[in-house]
């Protein structure tokens, strides 16, 4: 298996919260250094040749864990793999040396140019192959393992023959990549498909689960009237998307969890309670475990993380 | 067109493998197309939880997708956001999106054509000057993201001799970048960047704009008279006294050691190379 040789890239990764780092964040960071486990950023939004970009990134290197997050090597594309690109995601990792490097499962470029959005693939047995292959690319290319990212969807394919985290797990099985959890992502997926997410969280693989994202989602409606949730990144996490997140916790114990708030930014202190309260989640959960070995619930006090969560579909128009 | 990857595959007599992956691009391409133009039909084998397609839902990624990119456009674009208001801003950007969307995955690159897309923009015809107000934002964005230099002090060409410097070539900073206009676009730039937008500007009293990153900070600045095509000369490699004499032909008014003090002042010249060549091109 081509994982097997693979170094892991979790070592240097703290199991604690971390935030998605915002340019308008970046002096409050330099001038605070707040305790936080470890930032995340865009692996494009650094592909320019210098810069302050640059120089507060590698400030904030200097001081804490990075993750780097891709969003446009377009793994699921049924075309080769951009060279160019994979060189350039080469040059970054060789440069902020980032303890996790993550990707998506869906694709965004054509032949037509670049589609700037996660669009959604088939769970075919021709899709598994080709998104193997090109995780196994880009492993070979960057020298080390990748993780790979739950999407959040709108439409499935009616040829679809995988689940989603069956073809997930497969993937897993069959490159050696790791895999990054986005819980909001379950939540949003399992809500628009009417898919169990308790189920679904039980048919990943969690125990290749190297890192979580938690985000916050907007809320819609399809021309059936049902519920369509929509994956905004702006604003607060919710309670239901916390719940399932420590039903992931309970199993794994606590894991490098990434707060994303990409649009309508908030202030840094409001950014950095929503990582305090994952961190509490973890502690709390972490905790218990320690007390009881054999515990299957949680019996923490914070908001609603030890309910069991609900089913996703809230009377939406599921059938 | 096809209808399904399943569907096709059984009567063409290709090897199911090849067929296979063929039909997954086609399936994408047809994809990117509804994407892009909503007068297209939906692609087909995409469905909601009950099985039925769903116009709406995917109208979310056709939504992702433009909304994002006008975004885009919008972060890149501060001034002619102001200049033209929200709703025209976005009409002239929804347009623009539809006919030169992104070569490449990295958005920091992407805009490049909108300020030529602007000065075609029909109905943006009653502001001459903002194609030309884009083209120093344009700058300004490249300027901040341009490989980083130190800039030479005027006091490194104290050691030169100064009978060497006319045959002097210049290394410009990286991030050096102009924009040339018969209009006030640095006033006009600078009275809408930091929101006050009130003055009154003079729209006869027009000039060019140098863009530069010396250190940290973006730094616009208007250009004397000449200025912009000597600076153009040295980026191409003259030497400054070929390049004086690009400047002299622009203007009459071209003031060599003021613009070539200027210039360095800026923070834009990052070396110096004495022209051997150079004397042989005056010859």
């Amino acid at each position: 298996m081509p994982g097997s040789t693979l170094k892991p890239s979790h070592m240097r990764m703290p199991k604690r919260a971390g935030v998605g780092l915002k340019a308008e964040h970046y002096r409050t960071i330099i001038e605070t250094s707040p305790d936080v486990g470890f930032f995340e950023v865009h692996a494009e939004n650094y592909m320019g040749a210098g810069g302050p970009p640059h120089r507060y990134l590698s400030a904030i290197r200097d001081r804490y864990p990075l993750s780097l997050h891709g969003v446009g090597l377009s793994i699921g594309a049924d075309r080769p793999l951009d060279k160019d690109h994979l060189s350039r995601l080469r040059r970054l990792i060789d440069r902020y040396e980032p303890a996790l490097f993550s990707e998506h499962l869906a694709w965004s470029s054509h032949d037509a140019g670049f589609l700037n959005d996660l669009l959604p693939l088939p769970y075919t047995n021709a899709m598994l192959e080709r998104v193997a292959e090109h995780i196994d690319q880009v492993q070979a290319s960057i020298g080390r393992q990748m993780l790979l990212e739950n999407p959040s969807t709108y439409l499935s394919f009616a040829e679809s023959t995988w689940s989603e985290p069956e073809f997930i797990a497969e993937i897993v099985r069959r490159t050696g990549c790791g895999l990054l959890l986005d819980v909001n992502n379950v939540h949003v997926a399992c809500t628009n498909q009417c898919w169990n997410p308790v189920a679904y969280l039980d048919a990943c693989p969690l125990s290749d689960v190297q890192q979580i994202h938690l985000a916050g989602f907007a809320t819609d409606a399809d021309e059936k009237h049902r519920t369509l949730l929509i994956d905004a990144h702006d604003r607060p996490v919710a309670e239901m998307v916390w719940a399932l997140y420590a039903h992931v916790i309970e199993r794994t114990g606590p894991l490098p969890t990434l707060i994303e708030w990409d649009a309508n930014v908030p202030s840094w202190p409001t950014l950095k309670a929503e990582a305090e309260h994952a961190q509490i989640v973890m502690a709390d959960i972490d905790g218990a475990r320690r007390r009881a070995p054999s515990f299957a619930g949680s019996t923490g006090n914070h908001r609603s993380h030890g309910a069991a969560p609900a089913q996703s579909r809230s009377g939406g128009g599921c059938p | 067109m096809i209808d399904t990857a399943r569907g096709s595959t059984r009567n063409l007599p290709y090897p199911a493998r090849r067929v296979r992956a063929a039909s997954l691009a086609e399936q994408q391409a047809a994809f990117a197309i509804a994407l892009l133009d909503a007068q297209q039909p939906l692609p087909t084998g995409l469905q909601g939880p009950d099985g039925q397609p769903s116009a709406r839902r995917f109208a979310v990624y056709r939504n992702n997708v433009v909304v994002g990119l006008v975004e885009t456009l919008k972060a890149a674009y501060p001034v002619i956001l102001r200049l033209v208001g929200e709703e025209f801003f976005v009409a002239m950007a929804r347009a623009y999106v539809r006919v030169e969307p992104p070569a490449s995955p990295i958005m920091l690159d992407y805009g490049a054509g909108f300020p030529r897309f602007i000065g075609q923009f029909e109905p943006a015809a009653a502001l001459p000057y903002l194609q030309d107000v884009a083209r120093l934002e344009r700058g300004w964005v490249e300027a901040y993201h341009a490989a980083d230099a130190l800039p030479l002090p005027l006091s490194a060409f104290g050691r030169i001799p100064p009978e060497d410097i006319p045959r002097l070539r210049l290394v410009l900073h990286p991030s050096a970048r102009i924009a040339r206009s018969v209009f006030p676009i640095v006033e006009i730039w600078q009275a809408n960047v930091d929101g006050n937008g009130s003055l009154s500007i003079d729209l006869d009293d027009g000039g060019d704009a140098l863009v530069a990153r010396p250190d940290m900070e973006v730094e616009v600045r208007r250009l004397p008279e000449g200025a912009a095509a000597f600076i153009e000369a040295l980026r191409a490699g003259a030497s400054i006294v070929d390049a004086a004499a690009e400047g002299h032909s622009a203007s009459s008014r071209f003031d060599l050691a003021g613009t070539l003090r200027g210039v360095v002042e800026a923070g834009i010249v990052v070396g110096h190379d004495s022209a051997p060549t150079g004397s042989l091109e005056e010859a």
